[in-house]
């Protein structure tokens, strides 16, 4: 009888310029997080990433990868390249969270709402979201994720290696600690 | 039977079959993909959380099995009907085989069956001449995700070139 045999993930894709970045560049601990806009449990998780940011925000920093699983969420691929789209004006981060706190409200009329909160021009974003110039993009994290053994969303990786822990904040900062001190 | 050594292991034939697939119940099996490399995914049921990922995550990243021409066939030993249900919930396209009568026999045969009557979460890759060329049991309630099956099916193209240089 073969055992199981736990092979614990690891990022393959290492964190560049290119990416969204949020936190010290110089942080101690790098959570990756692969994530899907429409994805509730990315929702949750959202909120308490966003407290662990805070009370660490010396050492930890957090880089936002796409992983939209377009099967199960209509909207999570036009969301992710809606992001781009902003990132490339300087606002991801706005946009990330006013994503992840409006998670009922991704279908394409709320979502240039959306865009116009964030105070970016909605005709426009939405023009280069319907040419899909910001698919490569998202595809890229997206297969790159898959590489790396993402296996559903959100997965985090914390210096490299696959949080298979939770996502609550005594959770999070847990790993993060441990992260620090190793 | 269930296979004593466990899970089937490279190197050996796949054993052939036939099961009912979706979307319309036609019978498919790996034989009628020979000459492309076919990713066999055991699962124990639809309808579970992981699982649910696990088979939403394949067909997710179904361009990229596309890149290798690989085909994706998940098996349990749930029914047709459910198997459709679960599909569509899912919006899943590959096909899901029902490994349903007589339950688990194809399970069996590549020693992925757990006493307790569902297929295990097991991962089998056969090359396009049908030798399994990569295998993996997972524990039943972790979605394996899908690296190590790239990983194979990168180890397989790399070797195509060799044979072809």
């Amino acid at each position: 009888m073969s055992t199981p045999l736990q092979v614990t993930a690891r990022l393959r894709d290492p964190v560049t310029t290119d990416d969204h970045i949020r936190g010290p560049s110089d942080a101690a601990v790098t959570i990756v997080e692969y994530g899907d806009f429409q994805c509730q449990f990315c929702g949750a998780a959202y909120p308490n990433l966003h407290e662990l940011l805070r009370q660490r925000a010396d050492t930890v920093r957090l880089v936002y990868r796409y992983f939209p699983i377009a099967n199960v969420h209509p909207y999570a691929e036009r969301a992710a390249e809606t992001a781009e789209a902003a990132g490339v004006r300087g606002r991801f981060w706005e946009m990330h969270d006013w994503l992840y706190e409006h998670q009922d409200q991704l279908d394409p009329v709320h979502l240039s709402l959306g865009v116009e909160q964030v105070g970016l021009p909605p005709d426009e974003l939405n023009a280069e979201v319907e040419n899909r110039a910001h698919a490569d993009r998202v595809r890229r994290d997206f297969v790159g994720g898959i590489r790396s053994g993402v296996n559903g969303t959100p997965t985090l990786f914390v210096n490299g290696v696959r949080h298979d822990g939770g996502y609550d904040l005594p959770d999070l900062l847990t790993a993060a600690d441990a992260a620090a001190n190793a | 039977m269930s296979d004593p050594n466990g899970l089937i292991q490279p190197g050996r034939t796949a054993p052939g079959f036939t099961l009912p697939a979706t979307p319309d119940g036609a019978l498919l099996g790996p034989e009628q993909f020979r000459g492309r490399p076919v990713v066999l995914a055991f699962y124990p049921a639809d309808w579970s959380p992981v699982c649910g990922d696990q088979m939403s995550l394949y067909q997710s990243a179904a361009p990229v099995f596309a890149q290798y021409q690989a085909v994706v066939l998940g098996l349990s030993v749930d029914g047709i009907w459910s198997h459709r249900a679960f599909a569509e919930s899912r919006g899943i396209e590959f096909p899901l085989l029902a490994d349903f009568e007589p339950k688990g026999e194809v399970a069996r045969s590549y020693g992925a069956y757990m006493p307790h009557g569902e297929a295990a979460r097991a991962l089998v890759v056969l090359d396009p001449a049908g030798q399994v060329t990569w295998s993996y049991l997972s524990p039943p309630e972790v979605n394996p995700g899908a690296d190590g099956i790239f990983d194979a099916l990168d180890r397989l193209a790399a070797d195509r070139k060799v044979m072809a240089g």
